[in-house]
């Protein structure tokens, strides 16, 4: 049951955004972001729509996993395209009426841009996490921070924390099967009850969870003594990011698509 | 045979406040390319012992030297640590990675080693442990012994001289075991002096020497033969006793004469063998 659960759903293939640089795209991806914000007009928006219609094309992921990751954020784009419906008034007539409340055609037009524009803005970041493994990702954030380390910021440190943390994902998966496991063989009611009586059950799955987790952090951090760690000072990398030929053209189509969209502010 | 590993009158308690002692006088010497394997009931201070020879316990009293390097001398330390490399019980609690070859890299990446000769010793180590196969694999989608082997294999890419398992096997089904301990044969048979901390008697027996502690002192010690054959020796420090041994006590006990040093199933059958002659 647990086994299923999935962090940043990773879709392995070999296409060209499957291969290029992870810096590139997590870059592209910011850009992506401030790109739409910055290009709020229906026609911009309907251009960065086509990019990514395109760019999942390109990726060869399935268009249906974006509903599925629109799923949980669906009542936030409802809410807020309500209150923009509400909210935005406008000249002339509004287009319908009722006590306090008034829609104009403004607030149609606005709330249908600000949910598409939400929509995009997930789809777009799915993109990135259904192209790049985590751990990959890791290294994108690790490299791409490494200025701020002359700051004292621990960028090293950071990114080590999240290698741990996904290495250990699994493990304590299986750790809290075998403590249910257990508990139910006690007799303890997981399934069943009332929300309160639910929750209460966890507590015998979380304290034994606890407790092997941090003596797991005691001898995983003797175990890493062991091995010579000290921190990230005059480390080496056995995979080392390189920006190459591939990188550098996906740099540039990304680029005319993002100066594209952008240009259409200067039309409106 | 020059000294790998020497101990010399080590004591050391993990509470000053209390008069009990883990290691309570312990002086040793392992050779170059030995095997000696540590047996003795838990809580005998035997991972205690395992602990000091990579620095990760200091003596309170005595010396500890690796080769020729104090442990207390910190200056040394990662000299230390690459020259005696050190695998613990559960496998799950010692690997870093989510990859396995970025996993055996770790202690390399640590060291500074330059990308080009990382990259040489990773696949020389994964292969000496058997698992290159796997090196893409994520570690949890391993079995015990595999997982095993990636620990070994972290330590062996430091190409260390000298190998302390702390109880390495004791997690592992017997296919998990035989597999790991094929690998410590090859270990050995490349020249690394091993030190393993066991409960496993037939795991003991194929070592060239064997140490029994109890109450943190080294109460026994010969070969396995010398060992093993006072089986009731063992048994007074609540150890087992190979089932080969037991077999023979049981025997001379009921008045066939067996020779003293059997303690291998093979053995025991070309004694029985000679005796029906």
């Amino acid at each position: 049951m647990l086994r299923d659960i999935t962090i940043g759903q990773h879709f392995p293939g070999h296409s060209v955004l499957h291969r290029c640089d992870p810096r590139l795209k997590l870059i592209g991806v910011i850009a992506y972001i401030i790109v739409l914000f910055v290009a709020s007009n229906p026609l911009g928006i309907t251009l960065s729509l086509a990019m990514l219609v395109l760019l999942y094309r390109v990726a060869q992921i399935p268009l249906k996993l974006i509903l599925k990751s629109l799923k949980p954020i669906v009542p936030l784009i409802v809410f807020t395209a309500v209150l923009n419906l509400f909210f935005v008034s406008g000249e002339g007539e509004p287009l319908w009426q009722f006590w306090v409340l008034r829609v104009y055609r403004e607030g149609v037009n606005y709330a249908v841009l600000m949910a598409t524009r939400v929509i995009a803005l997930i789809a777009g970041t799915s993109l990135l996490t259904y192209t790049t493994s985590p751990i990959v990702l890791t290294d994108a954030i690790e490299s791409l921070l490494r200025p701020l380390q002359k700051l004292h910021f621990p960028v090293h440190e950071l990114a080590m924390m999240m290698t741990i943390a996904l290495r250990f994902i699994p493990t304590l998966i299986d750790e809290t099967e075998k403590i249910m496991n257990a508990q139910k063989a006690r007799g303890a009611k997981l399934d069943n009850g009332k929300f309160t009586e639910r929750i209460r059950a966890l507590i015998p799955i979380l304290i034994p969870l606890f407790i092997s987790a941090f003596r797991r952090a005691d001898e995983l951090a003797m175990a890493m003594e062991c091995r010579c760690y000290h921190g990230g000072e005059g480390r080496t990398r056995l995979k080392v990011l390189r920006f190459g030929r591939l990188d550098i053209l996906c740099a540039a189509a990304l680029t005319a698509m993002l100066a594209v969209i952008l240009a259409t502010k200067f039309f409106f | 045979m020059d000294p790998m590993l020497r101990a010399q009158e080590v004591r050391f308690r993990y509470d000053p406040e209390t008069p009990d002692y883990a290691v309570d006088g312990v002086s040793l010497t392992v050779g170059k390319g030995e095997f000696v394997a540590v047996l003795g009931a838990n809580g005998c201070g035997k991972s205690t012992l395992a602990k000091h020879f990579n620095a990760i316990l200091l003596p309170e009293s005595g010396a500890v030297f690796v080769e020729d390097i104090d442990t207390r001398d910190e200056s040394r330390l990662y000299d230390v640590r690459q020259k005696a490399g050190m695998v613990f019980q559960n496998p799950d609690n010692q690997i870093v990675a989510t990859i396995v070859e970025e996993d055996v890299a770790f202690a390399l990446e640590n060291l500074g080693v330059p990308t080009d000769e990382m990259r040489t010793r990773v696949d020389d180590a994964m292969k000496m442990t058997g698992i290159y196969d796997y090196r893409e694999k994520a570690p949890h989608k391993l079995s015990g012994g595999q997982k095993q082997r990636v620990a070994i294999a972290g330590v062996i890419a430091m190409r260390p001289d000298c190998l302390i398992l702390d109880e390495a096997t004791a997690m592992l089904d017997p296919r998990g075991r035989k597999a790991v301990m094929d690998t410590i044969r090859q270990l050995r048979a490349a020249g690394i002096s091993i030190v393993s901390i066991t409960h496993y008697m037939e795991e003991a027996a194929q070592a060239d020497r064997v140490l029994v502690m109890s109450h943190g002192r080294i109460v026994m010690e010969g070969t396995p033969e010398q060992v093993f054959s006072q089986t009731r020796r063992l048994q007074s420090y609540h150890l087992d006793v190979p089932q080969a041994a037991e077999l023979r006590d049981e025997l001379a006990a009921a008045g066939l004469p067996l020779p003293e040093e059997v303690i291998t199933p093979e053995a025991c059958a070309q004694a029985l063998y000679d005796l029906l002659k």
